[in-house]
C-alpha cells in the first residue's frame, strides 16, 4: 500500500481542537435530553415563551407552544447531525464510484460521464431535491437519500481528477509491469491513496448537507412536527423573533457552531494533507 | 474568438436538450398533478381538462409539442395561476430577482476581491486572519439566519430601514442585497486569497521582484489576472444562483421575485412553470460558463495557445 500521507505526523492544533467543540457538541445532544426532567413534545399553555431560566430546568426557555426548548434543541442537534451523516455518506458512494470509474476507465465513456455531470450541474438543485422528494414521499429517511443524491457532483469531479492522475503514476505503472490485475490495482493502489481526499471532501460536504438540511425543514419541505431538527427550530424561531428572540438565537447558534466547527475541520483536514480541490470549468 | 464562441453555443445544444427532457421526465413520473387541488370533479369535467391542456397525449408527444412551442418562443400557460402564460410570469418576477442579485453580487465583488487580496497581500498578519475569520463566518451563517438576524437588528432594534417589501423607496433595496451579498463576499474572499497566495509564490512573480519591480507593479501587470481565473470558475454558476433569486430571502422580506417559483412551481408540479424556469437556469448557467471560457483566455495567454 502506498498512501500520501506520512503516518504518524500530528493533526494540527486547530484541527484538534474543532474535533474537541465537535464531539463535545455530539456528545450532549446525545446525552443531554436524557438529563432532562422535561421532553420536547410535552405543550403547556402555561409557560408559552418563557424566557432561558433554571426554573424547571428550562435553560434554553420555551416555545410558542410551551415545549421545553433544551430538550428540543438538543433532539434536533441530534437529527441534523443524522441527516447530514447519511446525505454525506449516500453522495460519497455514488460520488466515489462514478468518479472512480469515469477516471479509470476514461476516453470516450469517461467524456460521456462528465457530460452528464456537466449537465446536472445545470439543473436547479432545489427543484431536483423537491422533486425527489415527492417521488419518494415525504419519507423522514428519504429525504436525507434525495440530499445526498443530488449532492455527489463535486465529489465525482474530484474522485474522477484524482484517479486520473493516480493511474499515470510509477507504482500503478510498475504494478502493471508485474503483472497485478486491474481489479487488485484499483483496490490495492488506487483507493488507498483516494482515501485522504475522499475524507477531506466528506468533512467539507456534511456542513453542506447541513446546510441544505435545515434550508428544507426552513421551508417546511424537510422534517414535519412534532420532529425537530435545528432548521425547523430556526424557522419556528422567526416568527417570535420579536417577542422572544432566544427562540431564534439559540438553534441558529448551534447551527452556526456546528457548521464552523466542520468548515474549520474540513480546511484544517486539507491543509494538513495539502490536497486541493480541483474544479476543472465545466460547460 | 467569434468562432470558438459560435461553436461553444452550438456544442451547448445537446446539454440544453438534455435538462428540458430530463426535467420533463421528473416532474411527469412525479407522483400528482397540477389539478389535484380540485378534487371531486365530475370525470367528464376532468378529461375536458386534461384534453384542454393536452394531458391527455401520450408523453412523447407530449414533449414534442412542449418543444415545438419553445422553439417558437412559446412557453406555455402557467397550470397553475390561470389566465397567466409562463413568459408572463417570468416576466413579472424576474426584474425584481435580477436588480437585487445584481446589486448584491457587485458588493460581494468589490468587498470579497478587496478583502482578499488585502488578506493575500498580508499572509498571516492580524489582517489576514481578520479577513479569514469573517469569512469562514461568513460561509456558516446559513442565510435563513443571517435574514431574519438582519431584520432583528437594523429593523426592528435600530428602526434604520424597513423590514419589508411594501415599503417604499430604495431602502426596502438594503436589508436584501446584504443577505443575498454577504456568503457570495465571504467565498470571494476565501478563493481569491488562496489563489492570490499561489500566483505570488509563483517563479515569475520572484522573478518580477528581483528585478525590483513595486508590488503594486507586479500585481497590476503579473499576478492580478492569473489570480483572477479561480474567481471566475466559481462566479459562473454563483451569479446563476444570485441572480435567478433566493426563495429564502423572498419569503423572509416578502420580496415578489423569481426564486420562490423554483419551489412552488415543483410543489404544485406546474409543469410548464417548472420547465421555463428549468430552460432559464439552464440556459442562464450555460451563457456564464461560456463567458467565463472566454475571459479565462483574455486573463491568461496560456490558456490561449492551447
Amino acid at each position: 500500500m502506498n498512501t500520501e500521507r506520512s503516518r504518524g505526523r500530528p493533526l494540527p492544533p486547530l484541527v484538534r481542537s474543532t474535533l474537541a467543540v465537535l464531539l463535545a457538541v455530539m456528545l450532549v445532544a446525545l446525552l443531554g435530553p436524557g438529563l432532562s426532567p422535561n421532553d420536547g413534545v410535552d405543550a403547556r399553555f402555561d409557560r408559552i415563551l418563557s424566557p432561558p431560566s433554571l426554573d424547571g430546568a428550562h435553560y434554553f426557555g420555551t416555545d410558542d407552544l410551551g415545549r421545553d426548548l433544551f430538550v428540543r434543541t438538543l433532539e434536533g442537534t441530534r437529527m441534523t447531525l443524522l441527516v447530514a451523516l447519511v446525505a454525506s455518506v449516500v453522495s460519497l458512494v455514488i460520488g466515489v464510484l462514478y468518479g472512480a470509474t469515469a477516471g479509470f476507465i476514461g476516453g470516450r465513456i469517461d467524456a460521456v460521464m462528465m457530460r452528464f455531470v456537466d449537465s446536472l450541474y445545470a439543473m436547479p438543485f432545489i427543484f431536483l431535491v423537491i422533486l425527489l422528494m415527492v417521488v419518494f414521499e415525504q419519507n423522514f429517511l428519504l429525504i436525507f437519500v434525495a440530499i445526498g443524491a443530488v449532492n455527489w457532483l463535486d465529489m465525482a469531479r474530484i474522485v474522477r481528477g484524482q484517479t486520473l492522475s493516480l493511474k499515470e503514476r510509477e507504482f500503478v505503472a510498475a504494478a502493471r509491469l508485474i503483472g497485478v490485475p486491474t481489479g487488485r490495482i484499483i483496490l490495492r493502489h488506487i483507493a488507498p491513496n483516494l482515501l485522504g481526499i475522499v475524507l477531506v471532501y466528506l468533512t467539507l460536504t456534511i456542513p453542506q448537507a447541513i446546510l441544505f438540511e435545515s434550508f428544507l425543514s426552513f421551508l417546511g419541505l424537510g422534517l414535519q412536527e412534532p420532529d425537530a431538527s435545528l432548521g425547523t427550530l430556526v424557522a419556528g424561531g422567526v416568527s417570535t423573533l420579536e417577542t422572544a428572540p432566544w427562540v431564534l438565537l439559540i438553534p441558529s447558534s448551534i447551527l452556526f457552531i456546528l457548521l464552523l466547527a466542520f468548515n474549520f475541520l474540513g480546511d484544517g483536514l486539507r491543509d494538513a494533507t495539502d490536497v486541493r480541490a480541483r474544479r476543472s470549468p465545466s460547460s | 474568438m467569434l468562432r470558438f464562441a459560435l461553436g461553444r453555443l452550438l456544442a451547448a445544444i445537446p446539454t440544453l436538450l438534455f435538462v428540458v427532457l430530463l426535467a420533463f421526465t421528473l416532474v411527469r413520473i412525479a407522483p400528482g398533478g397540477p389539478f389535484d387541488a380540485e378534487r371531486g370533479l365530475p370525470p367528464e369535467v376532468e378529461a375536458n381538462i386534461a384534453e384542454a391542456y393536452h394531458l391527455d397525449e401520450p408523453l412523447p408527444k407530449q414533449f414534442f409539442r412542449y418543444l415545438g412551442g419553445v422553439l417558437r418562443g412559446d412557453f406555455g400557460p402557467s397550470f397553475r395561476y390561470r389566465n397567466y402564460s409562463v413568459t408572463e410570469i417570468i416576466a413579472d418576477s424576474f426584474p425584481t430577482s435580477l436588480l437585487l442579485g445584481g446589486l448584491a453580487m457587485l458588493l460581494a465583488l468589490v468587498i470579497g476581491l478587496g478583502a482578499g487580496v488585502l488578506a493575500a497581500l498580508r499572509p498571516n498578519t492580524f489582517t489576514d486572519r481578520a479577513v479569514m475569520a469573517v469569512a469562514m463566518t461568513g460561509i456558516s451563517i446559513p442565510i435563513f439566519v443571517v435574514a431574519p438576524l438582519l431584520v432583528l437588528l437594523f429593523a426592528v432594534s435600530l428602526g434604520w430601514l424597513p423590514a419589508g417589501w411594501t415599503a417604499q423607496g430604495g431602502g426596502r433595496l438594503v436589508l436584501p442585497v446584504l443577505a443575498l451579498a454577504l456568503p457570495q463576499v465571504a467565498y470571494l474572499a476565501r478563493i481569491s486569497r488562496a489563489s492570490l497566495l499561489d500566483v505570488l509564490g509563483s517563479d515569475y512573480v520572484r522573478t518580477a521582484r528581483a528585478q525590483g519591480l513595486t508590488t503594486a507593479a507586479i500585481l497590476r501587470v503579473h499576478a492580478l489576472k492569473p489570480a483572477l481565473i479561480p474567481v471566475l470558475s466559481y462566479l459562473g454558476p454563483a451569479v446563476a444562483a444570485v441572480l435567478t433569486g433566493s426563495v429564502v430571502v423572498e419569503q423572509v422580506f416578502g420580496i415578489p421575485g423569481l426564486g420562490r417559483h423554483f419551489v412552488t412551481g415543483a410543489l404544485n408540479r406546474d409543469y410548464t412553470l417548472v420547465m421555463g424556469l428549468v430552460i432559464l437556469y439552464a440556459a442562464l448557467i450555460i451563457l456564464l460558463n461560456l463567458l467565463v471560457d472566454i475571459l479565462y483566455g483574455v486573463l491568461d495567454p496560456r490558456v490561449r495557445t492551447q
